[in-house]
């Protein structure tokens, strides 16, 4: 125990906070599978969607809170690893029996494609600044959803045919569409499970804070306090602003390969502005820069307005309201004050408990 | 420093909504009964069904008393007419059939799915903690899709009032529809224009990213080819742009397309015939189901839909007494005239109600059990309701509906029957 | 022949983009936030020009009237109650706030108006007595027989934008408010300092952005009648496009950004592809925004360290 508390004194207080958010997220997990028999469908509906939801929300924090840029269209990355995630396990149908690696390969894939989409995006958008790249984020967000509102994608036994605006993939016989144009995706296989979700919370996690905590991470936030003083000491600005844009955009598209496995239908229409800007509320109210914020604030998020059902048709009033009210909370002075003075308390006492 | 905290209190908040979540299992039997005898007009029934609840088992552990009827549909946001409407529709079915106090009691509970397969099957989840037993589905079709597939691995009966998309019944024996598939309305309505002789070049404005107006549209430019129809302009529009319909209209005119095909819903159809008159384009136009409901749009001018013809299942002015009842009762509780999806829905109750006097089923059997009886009873029986033209609705085993629509005209500020 | 009368359908489209896009470009210009509820404050003042003539009967300007003090009154207490505590906090927190905002009066007005599409008065219509002796209401000019068609909500439109956009011009430009609008914009602290009172300056924005906003409901929804909860969402974020598109914070580059956003958004509908014009749009904005960084009109800050 000793030794154990010798090495967490030695640790910064960074590497301390990263493995309190492991800690914690294994814990979760735990916790939740131990319970799982006695939990509620509700919850463990939601249990999926929660887990895309985090890594979402942890990958945006990379773009918006290490990086400094405001990202809106976070959602389009989502879109293209769904889309391509689910292509992928689809292929490996036949070939693959084992429904766990052909989730990880749909994984892999919409991660693949969404860095590919975040590299090119990243081209012209890393060029603008400030509310002009916000805006950039968002039109390409807009652009991906027509694109593949519009994209007919089929199976058959001589391959993938696509086309788009019209289908004109022809299928042979037996063949499947997977795309659909404005249909979107149906009869999509589920294999999305919450352990699979779980580790791809993991291996979220352990990419940005190594990314964070290395060379390259220092040099990103350099960029993001002082881009013209990050320049003037040799810091390459475009290189490191594109290793974090291309980073969050592969890791928002393996969470859409995930999130699109645990439904049996999708349409591009959903990853649209509107679930950008729910992303960037967790990332917000998690706090900039702070993944354990953000882990939580998906997760809590996620479950409130299924939580306020009981308001029947006030639900998203009051969430609305719920909204509104913790932004002012959080950033109200006197309040902040109060929190701090309490955690100055709450955190001493932390202090003499892991002492003991 | 402070964004620690911030995640402490957030931490805090998850631990007390996860309880929320918890504790809402137990209590929503309760509260959703409240709802009902809120609403209900008799009130005896409400209390009878609220009287139970099923306590802390978030199991689907049945009441005893009445069967656990539950429905997810689009109660917010954009499209929350829809789910509105059949919610309603459905409430007074509900509320009609436990009035009198039969054998077959209902509890309803619909949840809200803002239109989104995701929030859908999270409404699902939240029905089946409360004890679901039987299904109305989705209104929309595709969170209908998502939440079928549940239905079908859960083994709970659905019948959807108003998920049109073939998808939704698809490979799943125990998901049946009461609403025409998309397919179908498409295929129908070229035929009916085509042996009619209604035009001969054809426009079709329709909504590319809907599924259910790409159903139809993709069925009726097949069928129309076969009848010898010309579509001579083939115009989009989707959710961003659905506003100026310029261009669609003007392509329709100048191509002089003599019939203006219109598979979508009747408020952006309001829209087009608006600029279209402004525009001094009139040609004949023709609706599908969707078209329903034109006539009662707060402040329409109803001469610009004069003439417009639509192949639709259910007409408020119908004037058999049923109809004008349930249309006067729909009147008195929401102040609106009821479209086709309150009346699919109410016909969903009662057909229900139907099948489950046949099978003499008791609210204390499990959803599994129901499941089997009706999926029985609706392959074989037949309904008489709301919509449909009178000769009886049938189901198919692959769980699409038969039945007729009527042929109907917007003449005087009224519908009227065609032939 | 169908060329004009895209074009004028643009215009008359965009003139809508613009009038809410000011209203867009005058809250960041001087407050410096992204205001996304706007566009909802659109919704509410069509739903207020509605009631006022459905309800109670009120001529229609009468109905503008009332929707412009409803809007600017709301306009002022958003910003009081949700946005003027949040004036030291980052940027992200308001914008946040926002949205926080654009949801609460969406679903308000779901709850308190219901979701069943309203059909929007035709105000401007000409009412003549035709030959016979029969009513007749004409709400359009024909023109070269009947190949070019002009409604008279477009010629509205349009007026009402050029007038809003001359007033606001002269606003900013010679009034003491405008003055301090502008000093406000560009140095707050140092407003402040020269007896400025910044609170009030910023009330001031909010109250004419809101303002504007009811104009453009009324507009809006005169050209395209259908009135719903969700009426303001979509035209709010390609206001938004539009007033970045001209340089956000910037008036002329608001005005001139709606009107191209408009004529953009037809002539792609019209000549390249319906399914793909929202698309196009958005890929023409990034072209412009990679040449021009800031905006077709917008000011270049030079960068200190």
């Amino acid at each position: 125990m000793a030794s154990l508390n010798l090495s967490l004194k030695k640790m910064s207080r960074t590497s301390r906070r990263n493995y309190l958010t492991y800690g914690l997220v294994i814990l979760a997990y735990i916790i939740l599978q131990v319970m799982h028999g006695s939990l509620s469908s509700s919850l463990k509906g939601m249990l999926v969607p929660i887990c895309a939801y985090v890594v979402m929300a942890v990958s945006l924090n990379l773009t918006v809170g290490i990086l400094g840029e405001l990202s809106l269209g976070h959602a389009g990355f989502m879109s293209v690893g769904a889309f391509t995630g689910v292509i992928a396990s689809t292929c490996f149908q036949s070939l693959i029996p084992f429904a766990p690696l052909r989730l990880a390969l749909g994984m892999a894939a919409g991660a693949a494609c969404a860095a590919l989409a975040g590299f090119l995006i990243g081209i012209p958008v890393l060029r603008l600044k400030g509310d002009y790249l916000a805006i950039v984020t968002l039109a390409f967000g807009e652009i991906i959803k027509s694109i593949f509102t519009n994209l007919y994608v089929g199976l058959d036994s001589s391959g993938l045919h696509m086309s788009i605006l019209e289908d004109k993939t022809n299928l042979a016989e037996g063949g499947k569409l997977i795309i659909g144009g404005p249909m979107g995706m149906g009869g999509i296989e589920k294999i999305s499970t919450f352990t699979a979700g779980f580790l791809l919370i993991l291996v979220t996690l352990v990419v940005v804070f190594n990314l964070v905590n290395s060379r390259a991470g220092r040099a990103i936030m350099a960029v993001r306090d002082n881009r013209i003083a990050a320049e003037s000491i040799g810091v390459n600005v475009t290189k490191y602003k594109m290793l974090a844009f291309v980073t969050s955009a592969a890791l928002a598209g393996a969470a859409g390969a995930l999130f699109a496995m645990n439904y049996s239908t999708i349409v591009a229409a959903k990853f649209d502005f509107n679930t950008s800007i729910l992303v960037l509320v967790f990332v917000v109210l998690g706090g900039l820069g702070n993944m354990l914020g953000s882990i939580v604030a998906a997760a809590v998020l996620t479950i409130l307005p299924e939580a306020l059902r009981q308001f029947a048709d006030y639900r998203m009033l009051v969430y609305a309201i719920v909204l509104i009210l913790v932004m002012l909370a959080t950033n109200n002075p006197v309040l902040r004050g109060y929190l701090d003075r309490a955690k100055s308390v709450f955190t001493g006492k932390r202090g003499k408990k892991e002492a003991a | 420093m402070k964004k620690k905290f911030l995640s402490i209190v957030l931490a805090l908040a998850l631990v007390l909504s996860l309880a929320a979540c918890g504790s809402d299992t137990g209590s929503t039997g309760g509260d959703s009964g409240s709802q009902t005898s809120g609403d209900s007009t008799g009130g005896d029934s409400g209390s009878q069904t609220s009287g139970d609840s099923t306590g802390g088992d978030s199991s689907s552990a049945p009441s005893g008393a009445a069967f656990k009827l539950g429905g997810t549909g689009p109660l917010t946001g954009p499209v929350a007419v829809y789910g509105l409407a059949a919610r309603n529709g459905a409430q007074i079915a509900v509320d009609e059939i436990n009035a009198e106090n039969g054998a077959v009691q209902f509890e309803l509970n619909y949840q809200d799915d803002t239109h989104d397969a995701e929030k859908a099957v999270n409404a699902y989840n939240n029905l089946k903690d409360w004890g679901m037993q039987l299904s109305l589905g989705s209104v929309t079709s595709k969170p209908c899709e998502a939440t079928s597939s549940m239905n079908f691995e859960d083994r709970v009966f659905a019948l959807t009032p108003s998920a049109s998309s073939v998808a939704t019944t698809e490979g799943k024996d125990n998901v049946f529809q009461m609403c025409f598939t998309d397919p179908g309305q498409g295929a129908k309505s070229a035929e009916y224009i085509a042996t009619q002789k209604l035009g001969t070049k054809i426009a079709v404005i329709w909504k590319n990213d809907d599924v259910y107006s790409t159903g139809i549209y993709n069925t009726f430019k097949e069928e129309a080819g076969k009848q010898g129809l010309e579509i001579v302009s083939d115009t989009t529009f989707n959710d961003a742009n659905a506003t100026d319909f310029s261009v669609q209209i003007t392509d329709a005119q100048s191509k002089g397309a003599d019939l203006v095909f219109l598979p979508m819903y009747y408020d952006v159809a309001a829209l087009i015939f608006v600029q279209a008159n402004t525009m001094g384009y009139a040609p004949k136009w023709f609706g599908v189901d969707g078209m329903d409901g034109i006539l009662s749009v707060d402040g329409f001018d109803t001469s610009l839909a004069e003439g417009v013809m639509l192949l639709t299942p259910f007409a408020a002015d119908a004037d058999d007494e049923r109809t004008k009842n349930f249309v006067s009762e729909y009147q008195s509780r929401h102040g609106e005239i009821p479209n086709q999806f309150a009346a699919d829905a109410y016909d969903c109750v009662y057909a229900y109600k139907q099948a489950l006097e046949a099978a003499g089923a008791t609210p204390d059997m499990d959803a599994a059990a129901l499941c089997d009886l009706m999926i029985e009873q609706f392959t074989s029986m037949t309904f008489e309701g709301l919509t449909g033209d009178g000769a009886g609705i049938t189901w198919e085993t692959s769980g699409a509906v038969s039945k007729s629509p009527k042929g109907m005209i917007i003449q005087g500020g009224a519908y009227v029957g065609m032939d | 022949m169908n060329f004009l009368n895209f074009l004028i359908s643009g215009i008359s489209l965009g003139s809508i983009y613009a009038i809410i896009a000011l209203g867009y470009t005058m809250v960041y210009g001087i407050a410096k936030m992204l205001n996304f509820a706007h566009g909802d404050v659109i919704m509410v003042g069509a739903y207020i020009c509605f009631f006022a003539s459905s309800s109670f009967h009120l001529p229609p300007a009468l109905g503008i009237l009332a929707a412009i003090a409803v809007c600017t009154v709301l306009g002022m207490t958003v910003e009081r109650l949700a946005y003027k505590p949040l004036r030291q906090a980052p940027s992200l927190a308001v914008l946040i706030t926002a949205i926080g905002v654009s949801y609460f009066l969406q679903n308000s007005a779901l709850l308190l108006w219901s979701s069943t599409p309203k059909m929007f008065p035709a105000f401007f219509v000409l009412k003549g007595t035709a030959a016979d002796g029969a009513e007749t209401v004409r709400n359009s000019l024909q023109l070269f027989d009947g190949q070019l068609t002009i409604s008279f909500v477009t010629i509205v439109t349009i007026l009402t934008c050029v007038v809003i956009m001359a007033g606001l011009t002269a606003f900013i430009n010679h009034t003491k408010m405008g003055k301090a609008m502008r000093a406000c914009s560009e140095d707050k602290g140092a407003a402040q300092l020269m007896g400025i009172n910044v609170d009030g300056t910023i009330s001031m924005t909010f109250a004419i952005g809101s303002g504007l906003a009811a104009v453009a409901g009324v507009l809006l929804c005169s050209a395209y009648p259908t009135l719903v909860p969700t009426t303001g969402s979509m035209p709010g974020i390609k206001a938004f496009t539009a007033a970045v598109f001209g340089g956000i914070g910037s008036i002329p580059g608001a005005f001139l950004g709606g009107l191209l956003l408009g004529v953009i958004e037809t002539f792609a509908k019209a000549y390249i592809s319906m399914q793909l014009s929202d698309a196009i749009v958005f890929a023409v904005l990034i072209i412009v925004l990679l040449v021009k960084p800031v905006g077709l009109l917008g000011r270049q800050i030079s960068e200190k360290v």
